[in-house]
């Protein structure tokens, strides 16, 4: 690792973020790697796990898949590839077999951004490597996808990773990922840094589901470098209880052309805490870039739900659009849009709205024979449920099913 | 008697919208209800249907020798009431497809019963329409003729139309019409018939296809005026409603 990136992060450690309660890192086990044994087939994780991997999108029969990669608290257990066109592996092997990776570490994200970041960059240093690496090869289409799964197995356990995916010019790649906790977990912390680089003329898709324990915190931080003609999709679904997520991804589209999508699914159940935010920064002429978000707040919840778009230069579109329904007095929905123009000639709009369900959408229902409760929960699954934009049609297919099962519990 | 009403007066938010209605309606009997904009029609459905914004202060509703009254809505479309709307919400991520399924009382998981796909198809309706979340973005001889297919899933004894033909062009409204009729079991002789409807209509143009027994007039919350729906009818046309209500009282 190089120098500055250690002197940077030693300077950050006690650095709060802006956003998001402040955690106690002292708190939690700082776990070595290799404390979880490897395993030779994805079918191979324990019973218990494997239903766990299912409800995030991971399969362990790998049926479709172009590759996985499972990580258990801080130890990569298994990494497999079926595609001859994308490579997925531990960072750690990553950075032993490519000397060019370093140059790819802490540029989208800097270590001294908060000290979530500089923890898990110092934890690096001292060989504490988790995360993966992703790599599609130039002018390469995969269209299954690639499955990586995050699971805290232990308790009280720190998880710290990193994740680098590269999509080389004009490639292709999906990627499913998913977070979870073991049924006998109530409280973990999870760090995860993702850097993306998507080069040239390349698309990349991203679902992500999260599917924490109640007393789970979670502070990921990601960036996103979008290239010329450079396309990035970005899927978000969270609909168990959390204790806290505070997340607030930034994309760079500093390509000419380059296009980025977030599309946020929030349920905010119990006590969760949800600060969610997309930030993306138009940077490259002709880039564009749209926010959607969905957030229900149940229980005691609440829910941030944040959209930031950056017009720099001429001829950018943005548009950002959150949409809240909060169901019990006790939740509540802060909608945050910013828009934010610095040059002349572009074009940003906004939509937020933050609501009830609407009582003759309820009746009318009833008239059809529903009682309240199911017609409640019918609209609240309906306006949860969009039409996710940007996957190719099986991996939409399967992503709207697994939508549909997280929102089975809303 | 399917249903009974006597006596009744309706207050919305606070308002007297009806009063000494008094209507009864037997299996195989399809009635007509014709009023003034604003005269209490649709309160009158709304009523029957019990929706909670409609506060009945007198009188009651008899249901098939069952009090409903005081029943919620739920419980009374389960015991057979169905109805079409004139202004339907939509609703946002609720597909037409899954209310028909639930209507038909399949699970959404299961496939639409082929039946009720035959019966779409009939009424203009591909298999991407179904998909199409319920109202929204549907033209307003898309709702009319959702609503009747949704009824057609339902299959409910008693059956009320609000304007089922205000906005339908001329041959959508006879297609309708032979919805409605199959709805009201009219290929039945009327002494076999299990249903009844009650309809109401502003041009009374569907009333060439849909035949009716009885009409009956709303004037300012109050039935003014109840008999053949022909001659009434030619008398609104003719002299307008206090024309065939004053004609309906020397009668
Ligand atoms: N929710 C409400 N709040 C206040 N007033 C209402 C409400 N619903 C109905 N009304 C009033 O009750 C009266 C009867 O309305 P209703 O909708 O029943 O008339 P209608 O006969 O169906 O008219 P149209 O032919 O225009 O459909 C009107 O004066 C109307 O403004
Ligand atoms: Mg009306």
């Amino acid at each position: 690792m190089l120098p500055d990136t250690i002197k940077k992060a030693e300077k950050a450690k006690e650095k709060k973020s802006p956003y998001g309660y402040d955690i106690d890192l002292e708190k939690f086990i700082k776990e070595e790697a290799g404390e979880h044994e490897r395993i030779n087939k994805a079918t191979e994780v324990p019973k218990k796990m494997r239903n766990t991997l299912l409800k995030v999108g991971v399969d362990p029969t790998e049926k479709e898949r172009a590759g996985t990669f499972i990580q258990v608290d801080q130890t990569g257990i298994y990494s497999s590839q079926a595609s001859k066109t994308v490579e997925i592996m531990g960072l750690n092997l990553a950075l032993e077999k490519y000397n060019w990776l370093k140059d790819y570490m802490w540029k989208v994200v800097a270590p001294d951004t908060d000290k979530y970041t500089a923890h898990t960059a110092l934890r690096e240093s001292e060989g504490n490597i988790g995360g993966y690496f992703i790599r599609s090869k130039p002018n390469s289409r995969e269209i299954f996808p690639l499955q990586a799964c995050m699971f805290i197995g232990d308790e009280r356990v720190m998880q710290t990773l990193h994740n680098i995916i590269i999509a080389e010019e004009n490639s292709e790649l999906h990627i499913i990922t998913g977070c979870a906790t073991g049924e006998d977990v109530s409280s973990a912390l999870h760090l995860g840094i993702t850097e993306f680089y998507i080069k040239k003329g390349a698309k990349v898709t991203y679902t992500m589901i999260h599917n924490w324990a109640e007393q789970v915190e979670v502070r990921p931080r990601t960036g996103i470098l979008v290239g010329d003609n450079a396309t990035f999709i970005n899927n978000y679904i969270l609909t168990s209880p959390v204790k806290s997520i505070q997340s607030y991804p930034t994309a760079y589209c500093t390509g000419e052309n380059s296009r980025v999508v977030f599309q946020s699914i929030l349920g905010g159940r119990k006590e969760s805490i949800l600060d969610m935010g997309s930030r993306v920064i138009l940077d490259g002429k002709g880039s564009s870039a749209e926010i959607v978000s969905r957030a229900v707040s149940k229980d005691k919840s609440e829910i941030y739900s944040r959209g930031h778009l950056a017009g720099r230069v001429p001829e950018v579109k943005g548009h950002l659009e959150c949409h809240g329904l909060v169901l019990s007095d006790d939740s509540m929905i802060y909608a945050v849009p910013e828009l934010v123009g610095s040059a002349t000639d572009l074009e940003m709009s906004h939509e937020a709205a933050v609501g009830k369900i609407a009582e003759e959408e309820i009746l009318y229902l009833t008239s059809r024979g529903l009682t309240e409760e199911e017609a409640a929960s019918m609209i609240v699954r309906g306006f949860l449920s969009m039409d996710i934009k940007g996957l190719p049609p099986e991996l939409a297919e399967e992503t709207k099913r697994m939508l549909d099962m997280s929102l089975k519990g809303m | 008697m399917l249903l009974e009403i006597t006596d009744l007066a309706v207050e919305v938010e606070g308002k007297e919208v009806l009063e000494d209605i008094d209507l009864y309606i037997d299996k195989g009997e399809t009635h007509v209800l014709l009023g003034p904009n604003g005269s209490g029609k649709s309160t009158l459905f709304m009523t029957i249907l019990g929706f909670p914004k409609y506060k009945v202060k007198k009188g009651e509703i008899i249901f098939k020798g069952k009090d409903i009254t005081e029943l919620p809505t739920t419980e009374r479309v389960r015991m057979g009431i169905g109805v079409s709307f004139q202004n339907p919400p939509p609703i946002r991520g609720v597909k037409l497809i899954d209310l028909l399924k639930i209507e038909n009382g399949q699970t959404v998981e299961e496939e639409l019963n082929p039946e009720i796909m035959e019966t779409a198809k009939k009424l203009k309706f591909d298999e991407r329409f179904l998909e199409r979340d319920v109202n929204m973005g549907f033209s307003g001889g898309e709702v009319k003729r959702s609503e009747i297919l949704q009824l057609l899933a339902q299959k409910p004894d008693f059956i009320m139309f609000d304007e089922p033909d205000s906005g339908v062009d001329i041959e959508n409204v006879e297609l309708l019409a032979e919805e409605i009729n199959t709805l009201l079991e009219k290929d039945k002789k009327p002494g076999q018939r299990q249903r009844a409807g009650l309809l109401i209509t502003h041009l009374g143009y569907i009333l060439n296809f849909v035949r009716a027994d009885i009409a009956h007039v709303l004037l300012d919350g109050k039935i003014a005026c109840t008999g053949n729906p022909k001659e009434i009818l030619d008398d609104i046309r003719t002299e307008g409603f206090n024309g065939c209500v004053r004609c309906c009282q020397t009668q």
